[in-house]
């Protein structure tokens, strides 16, 4: 008809598209970066003569989406992941569901840490995972200490009923957030 | 004979069964005794963590006993450095005790002549990534000394030789390979100048192993594999297992999916026995991998059960398959004790073993026929007991985990009634002190993918107390009428191990660390001491350079029961620690982690 309706259709469908964020799905991150991880922001360290670099903006956007959520909540399991972090509260790995981050709680600070993994234990899933697999195994670990907007978490438990659902889990603050830099002391 | 008191009623069948006639109910039936070749005479030292090649865990001093024990005080105290489990026993030979701890593995010597000064710490350097591929907290379960040297394993894969005057490392032999998820954590037991020693991993798809290293230069002799064809597990001709179900070719490889052996479990992490006079050695094999019995159709040979070898060659003489297709983790690898027991108006040899499905095994151990199963622990549910004609272990269909759905309610647990840390036997009393839990456990199997160095397991679990809400007992378990002289209720599971001496008391920790001593006849509490953590170590007691009794224990919380405190998890995911978490969500605020050696004696003469 008119090209007023169709703009403002075009107006509604951006509106309810920004509305539906939570349950936007992308079978393929963006930009695209399926090869090794291209951040190098290395968390929780002190950077001679520097300032941390802000966090990665791409922590918020798979933090806040429903759908990466729940891929990563199916990975996590998946790959063994809760072998040794249980469902958060940890085994061989450290816990993820409390405010202790020995190698940093943000998104990126998890990424490099599932990336590269760590000297004392944490392996490298680098040839394992694609970079948005990560993130967003990244993001359901931010939902485990209640990180991310409660629209978002997983109501599903793919394990036995054992923590209380994500959806209702209390906000554990994560200390020198955002930027980095501070970060809890290891046990 | 000593005196002991009688108990009222006798059970005549049990008695029978023994060959001792039912009018003579009214004398204590003759008491078992451990071979002396396995088992030589006092000589005031604890060379190997078992004590003797018996593995009694009886030290036949009795300076210490019931009517001064209540003076009993500290003589010295030693910090590890390592606030991890400590479930390593103190060595001592001589005037010299050797200490070793979790990763990074340190082992240090202290002098007791003079007062327990340190007189040398040798550091080995695991590889850090180490701490990734232990299932249960870095924990090592002692050394090993024989021959001026001080053999020792490291969290990463090493065997080490170590010159016990000076602390220099004299030979060391990687063994394990950590990015196969293989780690070692075991305690080394040398015999006829081989080192044996086998490989933690049943949680991270290894395929088992027992190695023997030539003593004088850490060269490998030979390695059995316990899944796989036949001439990698060295069967052979002298291959005579008692039971049809553990006879036929290459069972390694026919009770498993095609390939499934290769990352099929059957670890060695607990402990040895050697008999001198049968020239066999004797061990049991961990669990399958992975936890998920459904993925793993068969009998899964030779993963939970009991090897005889023989310990130049390594040839297996018997198996016999205690847990054939493993439903719950139920590693087979805890103590055997050697025992001459009076059966049938002979004396017959035997090995004992309280066993993680809660029952006591007495097992010929010429010939590997199960002559007993009896429950030590009263609260089995997973199991109905033990076939003695087919040697099966009879499992209850309502508890077998099935993808798709929670069992609840199984008890014992993944940890079984009793776990790695071992009893001891009194020659005086007759009895046997099993430290154990009282634990059940609601079980979820999920498919589990293989990826080497990472968790292979496929089982979400949650512990919780058993049945009366005590969550640890210690049972002394009469050996000859098959039944508890009587049980002690603790709060806290129970995860040390436990020490017999010539004074009739017994010692043990608990997880929130008190170390206790017992009457050996009666189990009445005779004194505690509180020490700085969980207590998960093996007590020993040693004469020392002045001619007194001491009793030493390592206090530090860990391993898989305290591994909450140690790695500070987060008891609100009670699947935390695999499932241990939901045992003992209170723990942290009981202890703390550390890693502190404590020696006791009486007041000075």
């Amino acid at each position: 008809m008119c090209s007023r309706s169709l703009a403002g259709s075009a107006v509604m469908a951006m509106l309810l598209l920004s509305a539906c964020q939570r349950e936007q799905r992308e079978s393929r991150g963006q930009p695209l970066a399926e090869t090794a991880p291209t951040f190098v922001q290395l968390p929780s360290v002190l950077i001679a003569g520097s300032q941390p670099a802000p966090a990665d903006p791409r922590g918020k956007l798979y933090e806040g989406n429903a759908y990466h959520i729940s891929e990563g909540q199916r990975l996590f399991e998946q790959f063994n992941c809760s072998g040794c972090h249980a469902h958060g509260g940890g085994d061989i790995g450290p816990p993820l569901m409390d405010d202790e981050w020995r190698y940093g709680g943000q998104s990126d600070q998890i990424v490099a840490s599932i990336a590269y993994g760590w000297p004392n234990g944490m392996p490298s899933f680098a040839d394992k995972l694609t970079e948005q697999q990560m993130w967003q195994i990244a993001a359901y670990v931010r939902s485990m200490s209640g990180n991310v907007p409660k629209d978002v978490a997983s109501s599903r438990a793919d394990e036995l009923a054992s923590t209380p659902p994500l959806t209702r889990t209390p906000q554990q603050p994560i200390k020198g957030e955002p930027g980095g830099g501070l970060q809890g002391v290891a046990p | 004979m000593i005196a002991r008191r009688l108990d009222e009623i006798v059970c005549a069948s049990l008695l029978w069964l023994f060959g001792v006639a039912a009018s003579s109910a009214a004398a204590a039936p003759p008491l078992p005794v451990a071979p002396v070749s396995a088992a030589p005479a006092e000589d005031g030292q604890w060379t190997m963590p078992a004590k003797n090649f018996a593995s009694t865990r009886y030290s036949a001093l009795d300076q210490i006993k019931a009517s001064n024990v209540k003076s009993l005080g500290l003589a010295f105290t030693f910090s590890t450095g390592v606030a991890r489990g400590q479930e390593a026993a103190p060595i001592i030979v001589g005037d010299t005790m050797y200490v070793v701890t979790p990763y990074p593995n340190y082992l240090y010597a202290l002098d007791l002549k003079n007062g327990g000064q340190l007189k040398w710490r040798y550091a080995p350097k695991p590889v850090p990534a180490a701490q990734g591929v232990a299932c249960c907290d870095y924990v090592n379960r002692g050394v090993f000394y024989e021959g001026g040297r001080v053999f020792m394993n490291t969290l990463d894969g090493q065997t080490i030789a170590v010159d016990a005057a000076s602390g220099k490392e004299i030979w060391k032999a990687r063994l394990a390979n950590i990015n196969l998820g293989e780690s070692i954590t075991m305690a080394p037991l040398v015999v006829k100048g081989k080192v044996l020693v086998g490989v933690s991993g049943g949680e991270f798809g290894v395929r088992g192993w027992l190695a023997a290293l030539d003593a004088a230069s850490g060269k490998l002799a030979w390695r059995a594999y316990h899944t796989g064809p036949d001439k990698d597990v060295l069967i052979g001709k002298d291959f005579k297992p008692f039971y049809a179900m553990d006879r036929g070719r290459n069972l390694g490889v026919k009770s498993w999916p095609p390939d499934a052996w290769k990352i099929g479990g059957g670890t060695v992490w607990g402990w040895i026995s050697y008999d001198p006079a049968l020239d066999l050695i004797y061990y049991g094999t961990g669990n399958p991998g992975p936890w998920n019995p459904e993925q793993r159709p068969g009998d899964n040979k030779w993963t939970d059960g009991i090897f005889a070898r023989d310990p130049d060659t390594g040839a297996a003489h018997w198996f016999y398959h205690v847990i054939p297709h493993d439903l719950y983790d139920h590693d087979t690898i805890n103590e055997l004790i050697l025992l001459d027991i009076p059966m049938g108006g002979r004396m017959r040899k035997v090995m004992v073993r309280p066993e993680r499905t809660g029952y006591l095994y007495v097992i010929d151990r010429a010939s590997g026929q199960v002559l007993s199963a009896d429950p030590f622990y009263e609260h089995i549910n997973a199991y109905k007991g033990v076939n003695l004609q087919t040697g099966r272990l009879v499992t209850v269909a309502d508890k077998e985990p099935k993808m798709g759905k929670v069992v609840r309610d199984i008890c014992p647990t993944a940890p079984g009634a009793k776990d790695w840390n071992p009893s001891a036997f009194s020659p005086r009393t007759g009895l046997i002190y099993i430290p154990h839990m009282n634990l059940c456990m609601d079980w979820q199997s999920t498919q589990v993918s293989y990826i080497s160095g990472t968790p292979y397991i496929g089982a979400n679990v949650r512990m919780k107390a058993g049945p009366g809400g005590y969550r640890g007992e210690l049972t002394a378990w009469d050996v000859m009428r098959r039944r508890p002289a009587f049980k002690i209720k603790e709060d806290l599971p129970l995860f040390s191990g436990a020490l017999a001496t010539g004074g009739d008391l017994v010692f043990y920790g608990t997880l929130d660390g008190w170390f206790k001593a017992i009457d050996a006849r009666t189990g009445k509490l005779l004194w505690r001491f509180k020490t700085g953590s969980g207590i998960i170590g093996q007590p020993v007691s040693y004469r020392g350079p002045d001619g007194r009794q001491y009793i030493a224990v390592l206090s530090g919380v860990g391993g898989w029961a305290g591994a909450i405190v140690s790695a500070n998890l987060d008891p609100t995911d009670p699947t935390a620690a695999k499932g241990f978490a939901g045992a003992v969500p209170d723990l942290k605020q009981r202890t703390a982690p550390g890693g502190t050696l404590y020696v006791f004696a009486l007041p000075g003469r």
